[in-house]
């Protein structure tokens, strides 16, 4: 007996009993399903913090002021020290010191009310360099950024961010238009196009940026203090290189040769990326583990109907041998019967899955990344469930005699 | 002389259940020739199941010799007899064990398939044999829209379409009515006369009558055989 044949009789078999072999696949469908959608989910998380910190800027590394310890031993949380300064962002976009650096934006920003006729704002005012637009990977939605130049001469100019614009001129386009902070008057040249996403509770589209020393002026400052320095890798893999570089080099600015004790902090996408991650990943492994055992249960299920299958055709399975089906002939046609459950059962959950992939993100408003992998895995595992669990079945069946086979009622 | 299809020689069945040992069959001699029409009769208990299973390789004997078609099944494998079965026995049963879900025709192809037959053959001599019983205007019915005799029928094509050296029926007619009981026998009354072996195992006298040659079988022996009515005069003696 040839294999189409035995699929053939499999099928047959499949389609004679139908409602008891949908019940049987329920059990592999929903499992299969559920382990789409639950890897479905955690690659979708995964995906979403992925972009979200891709949308900060690519292959960046954000260098923040740290803790500083005084004479007396006094040390101050991080971020309290002014410890950055242009020196250092100077020093940082030397390409014979650090080569593996792209570009630098230095950051200072203060929090301002800026007036516009009759509407005021307060917002993050944020002083820095021209290489900003390019590193914090932003874009303008009108008008045009400011120059070097303009740096230079502390020109009066302001690009806002797309909320900002919108809260201080309702109406009208902002470029061109004048805003005031204290006592400053600052000419609008460009708005920043909206960048759709937020980190750590403050909106990217809420700000006003300006050129470093128009900061300075503004918030009265005289120290080169910085609050951050943005820095674009030359590429994601020189990213770990371009960190150990700028490391080294602020150690040495700074004369300290104990690097536990740095007044600064370095931090990369990948770390923030990690954390996010392994938080998913723990989800992902808890519920991927249910949905494991609900396939197991599938599989049960299985082998418990093929038993009971054997048991009710054991008069087919008397006249079949009486015809002339060898044990191994009879034993193939259970085990077939077993796997064409099993795989049926995952190719429909596959089918449940994607569908539910489909709709799951507009109930719970969390993307699902269907998976390839996950998908492939899911139909093979299905099949093996359906040949493992139909072993035992299969072997009873081709154990039986002939005449016991026969003789039953 | 004409071939032997059966040929047992001191055959024996001891079956063991527990301590106590029951012999079903004590030293069953017995010759069939190719073209014979023989009734094995006996009352329940008799042995004549045993005898049937032995017959059909369903079983094989505890000692003695059996060939059939000149081939020695006495000591074959499962799998071995599988194939003997598949190749020299029509079986025919009481309970027709026609497969429910599939039309007529899809039953009588069924030992074609074991028999590794390609499609498109086994499709024509499965229609081939349905129109030999008769039946060939319902080849695509169901068994459960067939009537109790046409099924028998079905089981009739079923044992013709491998052209196998005998036939064995076991009580064909156990669960048919008086019509199509005659309907049956009819059937293996032509298929006798157009030269087929066959073997028909009943309790029932009328039945046996419509064979050519009868074999009694009490308490695991034969007692009677038409073909050799010396053996009847030995026992009795």
């Amino acid at each position: 007996m040839n294999w189409t044949e035995t699929l053939r009789t499999a099928f047959d078999a499949v389609r004679a009993h139908r409602l008891r072999s949908i019940l049987t696949m329920l059990g592999i469908v929903i499992g299969v399903s559920s382990v789409i959608l639950t890897v479905g989910l955690g690659q979708g998380a995964q995906n979403k913090v992925k972009d979200q910190i891709a949308s900060l800027g690519s292959n960046l590394l954000i260098v923040s002021p740290g803790s500083s310890t005084s004479s007396a031993g006094v040390r101050g949380g991080f971020g309290s020290a002014t410890t950055l300064t242009t020196t250092d962002s100077d020093a940082i976009s030397d390409k014979s010191v650090v080569p593996d650096v792209k570009a630098v934006a230095p950051t200072a920003s203060t929090s301002l009310e800026l007036t516009a006729g009759t509407s005021n704002w307060t917002t993050s005012v944020v002083g820095t360099t021209p290489s900003w637009m390019s590193v914090r990977a932003r874009t303008l939605q009108s008008g045009r950024f400011f120059t070097a130049s303009e740096i230079e001469h502390t020109a009066n100019v302001v690009v806002l961010g797309s909320d900002t614009a919108s809260e201080l001129f309702s109406t009208g386009s902002a470029v061109g238009q004048t805003v005031t902070a204290n006592g400053r008057t600052l000419t609008v040249i460009g708005v920043l196009k909206s960048s759709g996403s937020s980190n750590s509770g403050t909106s990217n589209d809420d700000t006003a940026v300006v050129p470093l020393t128009t900061e300075q002026a503004l918030a009265g400052s005289t120290t080169n203090a910085l609050s951050t320095i943005y820095v674009e890798g030359a590429s994601s893999s020189t990213l770990g290189a371009a960190y150990d570089e700028i490391n080294a080099l602020l150690l040495n600015l700074h004369g300290i040769t104990d690097s536990s004790s740095a007044d600064f902090s370095i931090s990369s996408q990948e770390s923030l990326l990690s954390t996010a991650n392994s938080t998913n990943k723990t989800l992902t492994v808890l519920l991927g583990g249910i949905a494991a055992i609900s396939l197991l249960v599938g599989g049960i299920g299985v082998m418990n109907i093929m038993l009971v299958s054997v048991t009710e055709r054991i008069r087919e399975i008397g006249l079949r041998k009486a015809l002339g089906a060898t044990p191994s002939v009879i034993r193939r046609q259970f085990l077939v019967e077993a796997s064409m459950l099993g795989l049926m059962g995952g190719l429909f959950g596959v089918i449940l899955g994607i569908v539910g992939a489909q709709v799951l993100p507009s109930i719970i408003s969390q993307p699902v990344a269907v998976s390839l992998l996950a998908t492939v895995g899911a139909i093979l595992v299905s099949l093996a469930l359906g040949i493992g669990f139909g072993v035992y079945p299969a072997s009873r069946a081709a154990r039986l005699t002939p005449i016991e086979a026969l003789r039953s009622e | 002389m004409s071939t032997s299809v059966i040929e047992t020689r001191g055959v024996r069945k001891i079956y063991a259940t527990g301590s106590v040992e029951v012999a079903a069959l004590r030293e069953v001699d017995l010759r069939i020739d190719e073209g014979e029409y023989v009734a094995i009769i006996g009352p329940s208990g008799s042995g004549k199941s045993t005898l049937m299973h032995i017959l059909g390789c369903l079983d094989v004997p505890t000692s003695g010799e059996y060939l059939l078609g000149g081939e020695d099944v006495a000591h074959m494998s499962e799998a071995e007899l599988a194939l003997v079965r598949n190749r020299q026995i029509g079986f025919c049963f009481q309970q027709f064990n026609l497969l429910a879900s599939l039309p007529a025709w899809r039953n009588v192809e069924l030992p074609l398939i074991y028999a590794g037959v390609g499609r498109a053959e086994r499709r024509e001599r499965a229609h081939l044999a349905l129109e030999r019983v008769g039946l060939a205007d319902r080849a695509d019915h169901k068994p459960g829209e067939l009537s109790g005799g046409q099924q028998q029928r079905v089981a009739v094509a079923r044992a013709l379409v491998t052209e196998p050296s005998l036939i064995l029926a076991d009580e064909p007619t156990g669960n048919l009515d008086s019509t199509s009981t005659t309907d049956v026998l009819g059937l293996f009354g032509e298929l006798s006369d157009a030269g087929r072996t066959i073997v028909l195992i009943t309790h029932e006298h009328d039945v046996a009558e419509r064979a050519r040659r009868q074999v009694q079988v009490r308490d695991g022996v034969i007692v009677e055989d038409s073909a050799h009515p010396e053996l009847a005069a030995a026992v009795t003696k």
